[in-house]
């Protein structure tokens, strides 16, 4: 048995002072990295403010954060007279949900894309990519096809996008090697199965109503947000999200892989289905209130990663941040930039692409694991 | 023999029906000491590892362990670069709950086994920028620092150079003799197993195991057989103190031609 004396806490002092006299690179941990969880919520507090500022009618930035604080607080601060129903329309009734909506979107594709990544050690996996965004989306149009009420949409979005992601996991084990690549190209067979089961059912849904809804449902867009949608997305984002953060650590084992993780004392199956689960329920959700919203969770977390560093307990939450915050900026540029608004999906997939493109290359040249 | 820290018994494995990699091997480890494990490539000494950690269930037979253990592999895959610190502190794994996060004892505790490697200022550094031999090192520090009863390293000297052989080896010794820890390891280098293994375990064959005291198993007949090539035991003077050790031959013997 190790004494001990030699795993006491006495002996930190000395040694933190040694850590902290290492000249040699760090990543961004504990006290030199602390700014950057606080650093990321204040960017998305700005980010939110901000959103719901900009737009057709424009909003004073000093009476957004009035109103807000009247709809939060009522009691001390009392109506204000110094803004209008059309401005507290603006804010409270259209741009609220879609603020909050693009939000735990966000963030509960980045908190996805971040936990598949780590637990699949694998940098190129997304939940869009390797096929739950397919799975859920197919789920969804069926239940659009069969009238099923928005609970029953959930359902079949989170049952569509677990069927997807079994199929691609189950694929890629057959392979011998293993790895990266034979995980990639089951998704994208899965994801392809999908879409064709896509146009099967769109083939045979009514061409006046039916069909229409499914497009518009399929594009991806935050147009249509209400305090109903947000109130789907939320439990599962925050919920199922809130159970991953509380497994960060975890994830760091099994990113080891499951030899390894399995010499440490971690029996990783069952953790592993866990996360499929959790990824599967908020992404079945996303794709239920706001469509299909690619790339998200495939490049937010390589964003994450290169500013809080690999340690999955800093990641999640750093890639949850970020996620929120770059579909909210996406959404404003998706209703701001034209006249006529443009899909946000359209949007992330035109910036996720040459981004991933880097990635890949990256991976070529340096291999990812030293980003 | 101390009490047992490990006992096997009648314990074979087959990856696949009626394809033993070995069966009914039979031996127990005394707390304490240090085993060597040695076998060719391919006869199972990993598989061995595994079923004595309780990674895998053997297919025949039982494994008692009888305390906790820390586990050195043979590669280390590493999917993200982590710190060495975070990597030292995943040792915790089996003492922090599921959902819980590593406290502040966690990682005096993972500081501390750095340091006892003399690798504290490394502890931010990522651990693809070390050399191989630091690496071994801290994948040690990660086996500490779970605060075994018994440390299980498959070829810990495998990758390394001749300074870091001696460092390993010196650190094994050190770990059983100062610690009071239960040591098992595998090796391809019958003079480790000489130089620092109380007893020895030899995979001969499929079901042929020999079993005992390290200066006893490792003579030139049981290592010939083990082999297939000559070795010679030497004796010699260093320093004062007389140093026993093993030298292959390193000579294939030519194969009688086939007439015709």
């Amino acid at each position: 048995m190790t004494n001990s004396s030699d795993c006491g806490t006495e002996a930190l002092p000395g040694l933190r002072h040694a850590l902290l006299s290492d000249p040699g690179r760090r990543w961004p941990m504990t006290a030199a990295g602390a700014w950057i969880l606080p650093f990321l919520g204040l960017a998305l507090a700005v980010a939110m403010l901000g959103s719901l500022c900009i737009g057709a009618y424009p909003v004073a930035f000093t009476k957004v954060v009035r109103i807000l604080l009247t709809l939060a607080l009522p009691a001390p601060f009392g109506p204000d007279p110094t803004w209008t129903d059309a401005e507290l329309a603006a804010v409270q009734v259209i741009r609220l949900p879609r603020v909050l909506l693009a939000m735990l979107a966000g963030a509960g594709l980045g908190l996805s894309g971040a936990a598949l990544q780590g637990m699949m050690r694998n940098p190129l996996v997304g939940p869009d990519l390797i096929g739950i965004s397919s799975g859920a989306a197919c789920g969804g149009i069926l239940a659009i096809l069969l009238d099923w009420p928005p609970w029953g949409l959930l359902a079949a979005a989170f049952a569509g996008g677990l069927v997807a992601l079994l199929a691609a996991w189950t694929l890629a084990g057959l392979s011998r090697g293993g790895g990266v690549l034979p995980f990639i190209l089951a998704g994208v067979v899965v994801a392809a199965f999908f879409t064709a089961m896509h146009g099967l059912i769109q083939y045979t849904a009514d061409p006046e109503n039916k069909l229409p809804a499914m497009v518009y449902w399929l594009i991806g867009s935050f147009a249509g947000a209400t305090s109903d949608k947000v109130a789907i997305l939320a439990p599962p984002v925050l919920g199922a999200g809130g159970v991953l953060l509380l497994l960060r650590w975890r994830i760091n084992l099994l990113s080891l892989g499951e030899l390894d993780a399995a010499a440490l004392g971690i029996r990783g199956s069952g953790l592993r289905w866990a996360i499929i689960a959790l990824v599967s329920l908020i992404v079945a959700a996303q794709v239920t209130v706001s469509g299909i919203v690619g790339w998200v969770g495939l490049i937010v977390p390589h964003f994450a990663r290169m500013i809080a560093g690999p340690d999955h307990r800093r990641l999640l939450p750093a890639a949850a941040l970020i996620g929120a915050t770059f579909l909210l900026v996406m959404d404003d540029i998706a209703r701001t930039l034209a006249q006529q608004e443009l899909p946000i999906g359209v949007l992330t997939a035109g910036v996720g692409t040459p981004v991933f493109a880097i990635l890949f290359w990256r991976l070529q040249v340096r291999g990812w694991s030293h980003e | 023999m101390n009490d047992p820290a490990v006992v096997l018994s009648g314990v074979g494995h087959a990856y696949r029906p009626g394809r033993w990699v070995f069966r009914q091997c039979t031996a127990s480890v005394g707390r304490g000491r240090v085993l060597a494990v040695l076998g060719p490539n391919g006869r199972g000494k990993t598989t061995l590892l595994r079923l004595i950690l309780g990674t895998m269930r053997p297919t025949e037979g039982a494994v008692a362990i009888l305390g906790q253990a820390g586990f050195v592999p043979q590669l280390f895959q590493v999917g993200f670069d982590y710190p060495v610190l975070d990597m030292v502190l995943m040792g915790r794994a089996r003492r922090i709950g599921l959902l819980a996060q590593p406290s502040a004892r966690d990682e005096a505790a993972a500081l501390a086994a750095l340091d006892r490697f003399g690798l504290v200022d490394l502890a931010r550094r990522p651990f693809h920028e070390l050399s191989g031999g630091q690496r071994q090192m801290v994948i040690f520090a990660r086996a500490l620092a779970s605060e075994p009863e018994i440390l299980i390293l498959d070829e810990p000297t495998s990758a390394l150079d001749l300074k870091n052989q001696a460092l390993v080896l010196d650190w094994i010794r050190r770990l059983s003799h100062n610690d009071g820890l239960t040591v098992i390891f595998t090796t391809h280098h019958p003079h480790h197993a000489l130089e620092i293994a109380d007893d020895a375990l030899l995979m001969l064959g499929e079901s042929q195991f020999a079993c005992g005291a390290a200066a006893e198993m490792l003579n030139e007949d049981h290592l010939y057989a083990l082999y297939g090539l000559p070795l010679r035991r030497l004796s010699f003077e260093h320093g004062g103190e007389m140093i026993e050790t093993l030298a292959p031959v390193l000579r294939i013997e030519p194969r009688a031609k086939t007439p015709g």
